[in-house]
């Protein structure tokens, strides 16, 4: 089984110190893992910190894969180029590997994971003409499409409807009970992290300030830190947690939200 | 679930297909290459048979000597010189383009190749060697070092931190302008002699060719190709974007800078040998890019492919439009060019630029 922990993490742009000692325990693959808090609080910036791309004290841990086993996929799904999506994820598979011939395993790979994120039929499509949730999904069979084991996705539901929000986290969340990966979403929709989410990270003031299974975390008190938001949990009809949003909190923390 | 078989192996068959597409029309570029390098060969002062361009290529010993004396020494370098500056200078604009995400990028654009004439001129104007070794190669070595030396300064520019793709374009353009006005200058204190020498040589010209010349930019190409075509994953990504590219493991930075320096060198040659031809380095990879698609594994000889045979053919029409008169290259690619390729552009624009 694979796992991942963060001790006293730092990251910086130039000087701005942005993440001051960000430490997690031991998180198991296996399952989703959520990453909340505002905007702004960090959430990108810890995703690029541990996929290599800033560098800065503090270490993360990695046991049962390799730093080559991690796939980040950007907050931003913005990609032009004249490439149909079927040929843009064959160039995720085959990125770092040297050979221009693909074998009928490769392709199989990528027919499976364009069938698993439910988008077989844009395969012959141009990336320009995609919607912007098209273009979403498309970045997750991109991210998936080498199985990794350590696998940082920056809002990727950010674009999609409804029904499709819950397709695409039910896909993951199998996805990484079949391979065991650690699966970390940056996600701003609680209902989500509530339905989907075993463990929650909360992030705020440079630091990750709670971990544990989602509903111990998500606790009102902690949303209203967060968010500034009161709220409380509830349960829908089918039995799901789900968070009531009763307003904004009576004393804005110190904490801006934006900023 | 039989469904779903049929749908995947169709995607793959799909897939297929289109690798045979893009084959085929690699393969058909290459017949017209050939074809055209041929016809390119039997124009001239005197035309010869097609039969007898290939019968003296092929068997040059058969051949009556005036004709193999013509068409090996004179037309040949002339005719692959063509397809040796074209092919570099469409993957220099091809590779600039990929890198620095702008569809405008070529030398030409770039100052590479105003700073060449610079040199060029130095020496025609001035009598002033760059390199005073070699006297008798003056005009092409100080052109060399002048494309190379403005290649590098956008190189360096290019390594510090924080700079974007976007300045160093303006750079360039600013270093197309910085150029020209010192050209400008020289061609005003300029004699006659000089002047009409310096006017000619920015016009872009193949009539200088030497197997010499040929055997330079070939032996480049061969250098730079596989150099590219081992980062052909990478540089389509970074088609995706910079972050994008970044997230699928493509050191963007380090493949900017490497590509830049191939691409410097493939540039700086070949216009230090055939002065300013502008257009190739962009239509080239343009029309690379709608017959085959941003996939560098097909884009990458495509763009090498579709700039030998631009500019092979529009040898062809410099030598069959005036018979007996061999009008500068660089007028007329940009003069029979420019239409086609907006003809090219509006009909079949991609939405990818
Ligand atoms: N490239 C950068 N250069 C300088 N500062 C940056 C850069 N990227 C982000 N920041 C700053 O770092 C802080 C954290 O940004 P980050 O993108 O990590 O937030 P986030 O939690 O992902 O927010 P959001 O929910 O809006 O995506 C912000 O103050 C932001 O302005
Ligand atoms: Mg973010």
């Amino acid at each position: 089984m694979v796992s991942l922990a963060l001790e006293g993490v730092e990251a910086r742009y130039g000087r701005k110190q942005i993440l001051t000692d960000a430490s997690t325990p031991e998180i198991e693959g296996g399952m989703l893992t959520a990453l909340v808090g505002a905007n702004a609080a960090g959430k990108s910036t810890l995703f690029r910190r541990i996929a290599g791309q800033l560098r800065g004290a503090g270490r993360v841990r990695l046991s049962g894969a390799e730093a080559g086993d991690l796939r980040y996929m950007p907050q931003d799904t913005a990609m032009s180029a004249a490439l149909t999506v079927y040929e843009s994820i064959i160039l995720a598979l085959k990125q770092g590997t040297g050979g221009w011939r693909l074998s009928p395993r490769e392709l199989a790979a990528v027919d499976a994971v364009l069938h698993r994120f439910g988008i077989d039929h844009l395969a012959q499509r141009q990336l320009p003409e995609l919607s912007g949730g098209q273009r979403q999904s498309v970045s997750i069979a991109q991210t998936l499409v080498t199985r990794p084991k350590l696998v940082l996705m920056d809002e990727p539901t950010s674009a999609l409807d409804l029904y499709r929000q819950y397709e695409v986290l039910e896909a993951l969340r199998r996805y990484a009970e079949e391979t065991g990966a650690v699966v970390i979403l940056a996600l701003h929709d609680l209902n989500q992290v509530m339905r989907a989410c075993t463990t929650t990270l909360a992030l705020a003031e440079g630091r990750i300030l709670a971990t544990g299974p989602t509903l111990e975390v998500l606790t009102p008190a902690l949303i209203r830190r967060l968010y500034g938001i009161d709220s409380r949990v509830e349960r829908c009809s089918r039995g799901c947690p789900m968070m009531i949003v009763d307003g904004p909190a009576p004393h804005p923390p110190g904490q801006q939200v934006g900023t | 679930m039989s469904a779903v078989t049929t749908n995947s192996t169709s995607h793959a068959l799909d897939y297929r297909a289109g690798v045979a597409r893009r084959l085929a029309i690699l393969l058909s570029l290459t017949g017209l290459l050939v074809l055209s390098v041929a016809v390119d060969v039997s124009l001239g002062p005197a035309r010869y048979p097609l039969g007898d361009v290939f019968r003296t290529i092929f068997a040059p010993g058969a051949a009556e000597l005036q004709m193999r004396v013509v068409i090996w020494d004179i037309r040949m370098p002339m005719a692959l010189l063509a397809v040796t500056v074209g092919a570099s200078l469409s993957l220099a604009g091809a590779q600039m383009q990929t890198i620095l995400a702008n569809p405008l990028a070529s030398p030409f654009t770039l100052g590479l190749s105003a700073a060449a004439s610079f040199g060029a001129a130095m020496a025609m104007v001035l009598g002033v060697a760059l390199f005073p070794a070699a006297v008798e190669l003056m005009v092409p070595l100080n052109a060399f070092a002048m494309a190379m030396a403005a290649s590098l300064l956008i190189f360096g520019l290019s390594t510090l931190r924080g700079v974007t793709v976007e300045t160093i374009v303006l750079l360039g353009i600013a270093l197309v302008f910085t150029f020209n006005a010192a050209l400008a200058l020289m061609q005003y204190f300029a004699s006659e002699q000089a002047l009409a020498a310096v006017v000619f040589w920015t016009m872009g010209s193949l009539t200088k060719a030497t197997w010499g010349k040929v055997a330079v930019t070939a032996a480049i190409l061969l250098v730079c190709t596989p150099l590219f075509a081992r980062r052909a994953w990478a540089l389509t990504a970074i088609r995706l974007g910079e972050t994008r590219a970044a997230a699928m493991g493509v050191p963007v930075r380090r493949l900017r800078l490497e590509a830049l320096l191939l691409v410097s060198l493939l540039a700086a040659v070949p216009v230090a040998f055939v002065g300013t031809i502008g257009f190739i380095g962009i239509v080239g990879p343009h029309v690379a890019r709608l017959l085959l698609g941003e996939d560098q594994r097909f884009f990458l000889p495509g763009a090498m492919l579709s700039g030998a045979v631009i500019l092979s053919a529009t040898s062809v029409l410099s030598k069959a439009i005036l018979p007996g008169a061999v009008l500068p290259i660089g007028i007329i690619t940009a003069l029979v060019g420019v239409p086609f390729f907006a003809a090219l552009i509006l009909t079949k624009g991609r939405k990818s630029w």
